[in-house]
């Protein structure tokens, strides 16, 4: 039969708990721990590598983009859109009242210049990449982008205007290193 | 078909509620918890134990490994330094795969050693101990195939000089060869192809280590005098006598584990792994892992025609007998004795046996040259010697010690008894009588 000793000098004992049960308890808890340890390295090495996180800057000229003209270049395996803006779309996006906007941001806030536009081109909903970039693609009704997959669209400085997507296109960290080049990340 | 009403002996509602459908809980319950097993094991008897352990860590190593290593020649080697370098936690998952690889085969030749000087494979252990043979062949399989995976210079020459053998068979060696390698010479296809079978046999060596436990589970252990518990007094519930042992031998083993994996990683490797494979250099000396060492010593002994067969082919024969001779070991050995303990002759040859084996893994290592040759050729008749011909005479004329009368009078005479067994209640917190 198990011994239920009652050792009052350390004091661990439940109501009617044994020395014995102390003892499985305590081990059980370092041994769970224990397991966390060893679990670790193994879960953690599911997560992205050294090299699949090493910010990977890539440089880009914007001189040959023309007024009203888009291009769209590959950052961290997902596309950036860079869009010079015309002075009517500029002037679109600065007269907006903030209050209206799901996810309110000056465009002041979203660009260095403000005729160069640079925005990641990965619809904030589902995943979907919206068109407009391109001049026979639709820009959907606030003349920015508008994503086919769920219906949503952007105005001229990539904000979510209507549609499920939750949030404004994200503006990627960049900054200009001459007049005209700009690098990404 | 009735119902299995084995009443659940559980309390938990849960617990019985899967027994009565699966007995997993009865099972493990009578397999490892109940289990009447021998009170008088040595520590000799946890590598068992030990080796599954390995098993299951090598097995989760590598699977974390193949979730970032590529099989092609041109991205291998370049696939294993990146996760070296770039996958969290990669390193260490390469080195206790590469480590855990050697300490695997630490753990299953001293359990090999333990059964041989123990006679764990006689009557009726005879199929216990075939598949533990078989085991091994797997295993060694698989760690050759490994070994090739990250494609570094002795990667491949190693390949390539095993592979090479296969041409030494007579007639069908090239055609053998050439369907092994899928090519003419080792390369991408062989990659490819070592890289599905090395994830493949681990798998398979877990079933029939499977089959292994539950053989003996049929026989029950052996124990250090090689004689047959009588009854309850030689036996002790493997909970919590043996969880508990087998933990801390665990325990003691991880820590040297530990010990060359963090601080000593590369020790048992080669360096010349480390420079990417070249087929256009052959590095100056071919050496496979350390636990290859003694069949490659014994594969270069025969450097000597001998009538129709060449010396390649020769080495080749040699090698395979030198473990296919294990099958036959049960009948080889002719002692009514089990335990080398009671075989105050034989002792001395086991303990030859066990140097003799260290000489061929020394000489394995070394350059096939002058004296190296004739001490490797020595140490190989040694071999068979002691196993084609030792072991059939000497039980016939040797005389063993007299054996004691059950495993509890041999327990308690070592520890000045003379007490009869059956008193012994305290012993025995769980005995169900």
């Amino acid at each position: 039969m198990a011994d239920t000793t009652h050792n009052g000098s350390d004091g661990h004992d439940a109501e009617g708990g044994t020395r014995r049960d102390f003892l499985y308890l305590a081990a059980g808890a370092v041994g769970a721990v224990g397991l966390g340890f060893v679990a670790w390295p193994f879960i953690d090495s599911m997560n992205p590598a050294a090299d699949t996180l090493a910010l990977s800057s890539i440089d880009v000229d914007t001189g040959p983009i023309e007024e009203g003209q888009g291009i769209t270049v590959m950052w961290q395996g997902k596309p950036v859109f860079l869009r010079r803006r015309t002075a009517m779309e500029i002037e679109e996006a600065r007269s907006v009242d903030l209050d209206e906007l799901r996810d309110p941001q000056p465009d002041e806030a979203r660009v260095i210049e403000d005729d160069m536009l640079v925005v990641v081109g990965v619809c904030t909903h589902l995943g979907c990449i919206p068109l407009g970039q391109r001049q026979t693609e639709p820009r959907g009704d606030y003349g920015g982008y508008f994503c086919p997959c769920h219906g949503s669209h952007y105005d001229t400085s990539g904000r979510i205007r209507r549609g499920p997507a939750p949030t404004n296109l994200p503006v990627p960290p960049y900054e200009y290193t001459d007049e005209t080049r700009i690098r990404i990340g | 078909m009735a119902h299995s009403s084995q009443p659940s002996s559980f309390r938990n509602p849960a617990v019985r509620w899967i027994d009565r459908r699966l007995p997993l809980f009865t099972m493990m319950n009578k397999e490892y918890g109940e289990f009447p097993t021998p009170r008088n094991f040595n520590y000799l008897w946890s590598f068992g134990g030990i080796a599954m352990l390995m098993l299951v860590l090598m097995i989760l190593t590598g699977v974390f490994l193949a979730m970032n290593y590529t099989a092609h020649t041109e991205h291998a080697f370049g696939s294993v330094e990146r996760i070296m370098r770039d996958v969290n936690g990669g390193w260490l998952l390469r080195y206790l795969h590469m480590n855990g690889a050697s300490f695997f085969f630490i753990a299953v030749y001293i359990h090999m050693f333990r059964g041989l000087y123990y006679g764990s494979y006689k009557a009726p252990r005879e199929l216990l101990w075939q598949l533990g043979v078989v085991i091994f062949l797997l295993m060694m399989a698989t760690a050759f195939m490994g070994y090739v995976l990250p494609w570094g210079q002795m990667s491949y020459w190693g390949a390539q000089v095993i592979t090479g053998l296969f041409s030494a068979i007579p007639w069908i060696g090239d055609s053998i060869q050439t369907w092994l390698l899928g090519g003419p010479t080792v390369d991408n296809p062989t990659l490819n192809r070592f890289y599905a079978l090395h994830f493949l046999l681990p798998f398979v060596i877990f079933g029939v280590v499977i089959l292994h436990v539950a053989a003996l589970h049929i026989t029950g252990s052996n124990n250090p005098t090689g004689i047959e518990p009588k009854g309850p007094e030689d036996t002790v519930p493997f909970h919590p006598y043996y969880t508990t042992k087998d933990f801390f031998a665990v325990v003691v083993f991880m820590l040297f584990f530990a010990l060359f994996v963090f601080f000593a990683p590369n020790f048992m490797g080669h360096p010349d792994n480390y420079i990417p494979a070249n087929p256009l250099q052959t590095p100056a000396h071919i050496v496979p892992e350390w636990y290859f060492l003694p069949f490659y010593a014994m594969l270069r002994a025969i450097d000597f025609d001998f009538l129709f067969i060449t010396a390649k082919f020769g080495g080749f024969i040699v090698m395979f007998a030198s473990i296919i001779l294990l099958f036959f070991l049960p009948w080889l050995d002719t002692s009514k004795v089990r335990s080398t303990r009671y075989r105050p002759v034989y002792r001395w040859f086991f303990l030859l046996l066990l140097a003799d084996v260290i000489v061929l893994g020394y000489m394995g290592s070394q350059p096939a040259e002058g004296i190296n040759v004739v001490i490797a050729q020595l140490a190989t008749a040694y071999y068979f010697f002691h196993f084609l011909i030792l072991l059939p005479l000497l039980g016939k004329f040797e005389r063993p010690l007299p054996l004691p009368r059950s495993i509890a009078e041999s327990v308690l005479a070592r520890n000045g008894g003379g007490r009869a067994p059956s008193a012994e209640a305290a012993a025995k917190p769980e005995s169900k009588a």
